[in-house]
């Protein structure tokens, strides 16, 4: 066993019984603190700056044209760990003027706020570019159903994206273009 | 051995001595000692059209002297092999002696990866939203033997995404690699001519023929057939991505052909039905009609609850009150073809037990000589088999009739049937107490005291005889609606309760073993577990009298026939 050494403790200097040199220390840091630049943000009304490729919410997204971009392929569905995306999906039928040239898109698409684990698979795995993870990370709601956000709420939480492909447009050229027969 | 011929061969396959069957071609040599041999035009059931040049192998044969005959040997003291400088396909080459064969010779690679560019050439980049993505030949083949990149920087051909071939068949022309197997199929299966290609070179575009359109029984094989999306169901279309999907055997119970078929389900929805290779019975095809039945399974008038007296109760209390009201009274049973080998076993023990009058009814239809036979029923001859019946059933209960004139019956059992559409009239059944058994309502159900649902055959499992005498196993696919029983439990559940001192239980493998216990039964000596997944053959010469009305089809010979030839 170890030999216990018990250490005498000083005694307290003058200065240290009357305390004010520490108080004076600590009033020093509070002045200094008063007149530097303000670091708290006032949240939930101000929301702090978002890094880039920050994984947020899920989203669906749509090209340019206010085309929607999904095909329900359902990669994203497969992929998902948690299974927290369900689609359904359905075909476009044939003559609409304003998805011409799309033949498959999603008839419903949940994600399950409450299963999602943020981890950005169905972002990875879109073949179309039409899912992404945004700055957008804080969802909350009363029931479980509420925090279930279908395509509508998808979509207005993703809004219009850049897009460097215009698959329809392509499509629309090869066909106006392409070798007809 | 055959007019002196050796009944195999030797070849030497990438370097190894196999012994594979004569006749057949590089194809099937090759996959029979684990090579494969991509191929997309070739197909086992129909004939070698050796369009698609994507089975291309190196293939040389043993030199001899042309003018002597003899062997030409190399410094070794071999035979030289004579390789032809250019590659062979395979599916049109047929093995023979000593032939070599190389599969994965860099002239085989470098064809290969040739193929696979040309056929991607016009394919357009449409897998996220194809219904064949993830069991499509030329996405498997891509990755296996195709380069990985494009160097096409023109043009695409574009053609028509959406035509419609017939009810039931859609055709995507863009993805369509002109294999030509749909042609062939339609011409030498289905003996219905109606496809063709009509252009040349890239514009080559798959057609009906004007005027015509694919409407047969068979037209969804073609979308089996095809290797690619381009053929696609348009009931299955863009309805789900087929990596969801569960697959189960199963057996189909449109007709007594008893085609082979693999159920596709996901969380216990099926969403769609395809054949199961099975070479003596249905070859790798089925009726359209027959994959339509899986829409019965979530139809309507499915019955779901049990009833007494109209109201909805517990199982358990409905087979109570069904114990109640047989025991003691004259009993009659109206069996079904459509029920499986065992639940007719059982219902037989059910009526020993009970000393019931045993009815049963078949219903019978046109014969098409291919998959779809004038038996509608998928287990008549489960119900010879199985001891239910001795007599081969007529299309109406004419025999139930006289005896409810004659009033020898106060309760019937009914498994599916509907009696009022089998000759009987509503007065007859005055005074009967009535007990249905079933899946989907009809008029009888409607009358019935005591109402029992039951499953369909893809919620359970059992076995069906076809009309071969085959005994063939299909395997739950998909869970039945809750609260609902297995009919096995059902009757069970009833012999055991109207049975003194029975043990009894609900499970294949003794019911089995009950089932081969008795005398000239050709069940004898097998149990569940010895069926396999292709069927197992019994005899059935003890039932050749009987007046089967199955005609002349696919791998069938009707039993009469086949004794006058010989």
């Amino acid at each position: 066993m170890a030999k216990t050494v018990v250490l005498e403790r000083k005694p307290l200097s003058l200065s240290e019984r009357t305390y004010l040199p520490q108080i004076a220390t600590g009033l020093k840091t509070t002045f200094s603190n008063m007149f530097k630049e303000k670091v708290t943000l006032q949240y939930p009304e101000e929301k702090p700056a978002i890094p880039k490729n920050y994984r947020g919410i899920p989203t669906l997204v749509k090209d340019p044209n206010g085309r929607e971009k999904c095909v329900s392929c359902q990669l994203c569905e497969f992929v998902c760990p948690p299974k927290a995306i369900r689609i359904t999906p359905g075909s476009v039928p044939e003559g609409e003027t304003d998805r011409a040239h799309v033949e498959k898109a999603p008839q419903e698409f949940e994600i399950n706020m409450l299963r999602c684990i943020y981890c950005g698979y169905c972002q990875e795995v879109c073949p179309e570019e039409a899912i992404f993870l945004q700055d957008e990370y804080s969802s909350s709601g009363y029931s479980r159903e509420e925090m279930i956000n279908n395509k509508e709420k998808l979509y207005e939480l993703g809004g219009t994206l850049p897009d460097a492909h215009y698959k329809w447009d392509k499509k629309k050229n090869e066909e106006d273009l392409g070798n007809d027969h | 051995m055959k007019n002196g011929k050796s009944s195999s061969v030797v070849i030497n396959l990438d370097g190894q001595d196999v012994e594979v069957p004569a006749g057949i071609n590089l194809v099937e040599a090759a996959s029979l000692h684990g090579t494969e041999v991509p191929h997309y035009c070739y197909h086992p059931k129909l004939s070698v059209a050796g369009n698609c040049r994507m089975c291309l192998v190196e293939m040389g044969t043993p030199m001899r002297d042309r003018a002597t005959g003899e062997a030409i040997l190399d410094e070794h003291g071999k035979q030289k092999i004579g390789w032809i400088p250019k590659p062979v396909i395979g599916c049109g080459t047929n093995v023979s002696q000593g032939m070599h064969v190389k599969t994965s010779s860099p002239m085989v690679k470098d064809s290969r990866e040739g193929i696979m560019e040309f056929l991607l050439v016009n394919h357009p980049l449409d897998c996220p939203i194809c219904d064949q993505a993830g069991e499509c030949r030329l996405q498997e083949f891509a990755t296996d033997y195709g380069r990985g990149y494009s160097r096409y920087v023109e043009r695409k051909n574009v053609k028509p995404k959406r035509t419609r071939l017939g009810p039931r068949v859609t055709l995507d022309d863009e993805r369509c690699i002109l294999c030509s197997r749909c042609i062939r199929f339609c011409q030498e299966v289905v003996d219905d001519d109606v496809l063709g290609f009509v252009d040349r070179g890239s514009f080559s575009t798959l057609t009906c023929f004007p005027g015509k359109e694919l409407s047969n029984n068979y037209s969804l094989n073609t979308v089996d057939l095809c290797p690619v999306g381009a053929l696609t169901s348009t009931d299955f279309r863009f309805k789900m991505r087929v990596w969801f999907l569960k697959e189960s055997s199963s057996i189909c119970t449109e007709s007594s052909a008893g085609s082979n078929i693999t159920v596709s389900s996901r969380e216990g929805v099926i969403h769609r039905i395809t054949p199961r290779r099975n070479d003596e019975v249905n070859d790798s095809w089925m009726s359209d009609s027959g994959r339509e039945l899986y829409k019965n399974v979530t139809s309507e008038d499915r019955l779901m609850k049990a009833k007494v007296d109209q109201e909805e109760c517990t199982l358990s209390h409905a087979i109570e009150t069904v114990k109640d009201t047989v025991d003691g009274k004259k009993l009659g049973i109206v069996g079904s073809c459509h029920s499986s080998l065992e639940e007719q076993f059982l219902l037989n023990k059910l009526a020993k037990i009970t000393k019931a009058k045993k009815f049963l009814r078949g219903h019978f239809g046109e014969d098409d000589g291919i998959l779809v036979s004038s038996d509608r029923t998928p287990n008549l001859r489960g119900s010879l088999v199985s001891g239910f019946s001795s007599r081969y059933p007529t299309d109406n209960l004419e025999s139930l009739s006289k005896s409810l004139d004659k009033n020898e019956l106060d309760v019937l059992l009914v498994i599916g049937e509907d009696l009022l559409a089998s000759g009987i009239d509503l007065n007859q059944l005055n005074g009967v107490t009535l007990i249905f058994a079933g899946t989907h309502q009809n008029e009888t159900s409607k009358l019935a005291k005591i109402l029992i649902p039951t499953l369909t055959s893809f919620e359970k499992t059992g076995c069906f005889i076809n009309r071969n005498f085959r005994v063939q196993s299909f395997k739950q696919a998909i869970p039945g609606p809750a609260g609902l029983l297995p009919d096995l439990q059902i009757l069970s559940a009833l012999i055991k309760s109207l049975e003194k001192d029975g043990i009894h239980r609900p499970d294949l493998s003794s019911i089995w073993k009950e089932m081969g216990k008795s005398s000239g039964s050709p069940l004898k000596g097998i149990s569940f577990s010895d069926v396999p997944e292709d069927g197992l053959l019994i005899d059935g010469s003890k039932w050749s009298h009987l007046e089967f009305v199955e005609k002349k089809a696919l791998n069938y010979t009707p039993a009469r026939k086949a004794q006058k030839s010989k």
